[in-house]
């Protein structure tokens, strides 16, 4: 098995499990912040009642732990993936995000919304098409 | 003009503490064993490092810029526009990371950002 093919086969399923996680998380923090209202002011006084109530909010935990599961694996994939490689290929996030903003906060998507995500799923599709890592880190941890 | 200022900081803050994490992540190397002992080892490893922390604080003004954003617009829309660090992403991986960018993953990124920009136009 070569190098590559080596990298791509414990890439490719931690990639899946973060366009899972991560768009989950912000589906979350979208719930809480709705729930919230608009943040209209940049003043810190103004802006410490808002904190709190984002603090108190389940979703927003909700939303961190997602986030926070995306982050880890995604520092495990940096650990031998290269960051441009890495950073486009979980753009696959953008097509699950519109399906649970879709399914969990009633948003509706447009079709042309549809299409950019479509286009961008296509870009991501050709970044896959790449090795994974052109630098050459092979060290152990 | 508020969602201007809010997507830059979300783009470049966010943006450039990937960069440092990456970085951080380099300086470790290559993960080999995903038991949770490794992993453990494996983040306390990474805490201890400064620019995991540079990352760290660059990736919270992003995220409280993200909250800022979604309390007002539509999730579906905020998380894609965000997309726009692709570009911002290539060439800082390119100028501080020294990663080789071929063509086709140019041609790749080239079309994520077609993407956005048409998710760009879809907007309410």
């Amino acid at each position: 098995m070569t190098h590559t093919r080596r990298l791509q086969l414990k890439t490719l399923p931690l990639i899946l499990v973060s366009i899972i996680l991560g768009p989950l998380g912000n589906v979350f923090l979208g719930k809480a912040m709705k729930g919230i209202g608009s943040v209209t002011s940049s003043r810190i006084l103004d802006l410490v009642p808002i904190a709190s109530q984002v603090l108190a909010s389940g979703y927003i935990w909700l939303g961190v732990g997602c986030l926070l599961g995306f982050f880890i694996v995604h520092m495990l994939l940096l650990t031998w993936a290269d960051y441009s490689y890495v950073q486009p290929a979980t753009s696959l996030s953008y097509l699950s995000i519109s399906f649970l903003s879709y399914l969990l906060l009633g948003e509706t998507i447009s079709p042309l919304r549809w299409l950019g995500v479509t286009v961008i799923c296509l870009g991501v599709f050709l970044v896959g098409r790449t090795s994974p890592s052109t630098t050459g880190v092979h060290n152990h941890a | 003009m508020r969602e201007v200022v809010l997507f830059f900081l979300i783009v470049v803050a966010g943006t450039a503490g990937e960069m440092c994490v990456s970085r951080a992540m380099k300086g470790i190397g290559e993960v080999h064993d995903f038991s949770p002992r490794s992993v453990q080892s494996f983040l306390l490893q990474s805490l201890r490092l400064p620019w995991m922390w540079l990352g760290i604080a660059l990736m919270s003004l992003g995220f409280f810029s993200l909250l800022a954003i979604l309390s007002f617009q539509e999730v579906s829309f905020v998380v894609p526009v965000s997309a726009l660090s692709y570009a911002a992403g290539a060439f800082g991986a390119k100028a501080f990371l020294g990663e080789r960018i071929n063509r086709n993953r140019w041609i790749g990124i080239a079309v994520v950002c077609i993407g956005v920009t048409i998710v760009w136009w879809s907007r309410k």
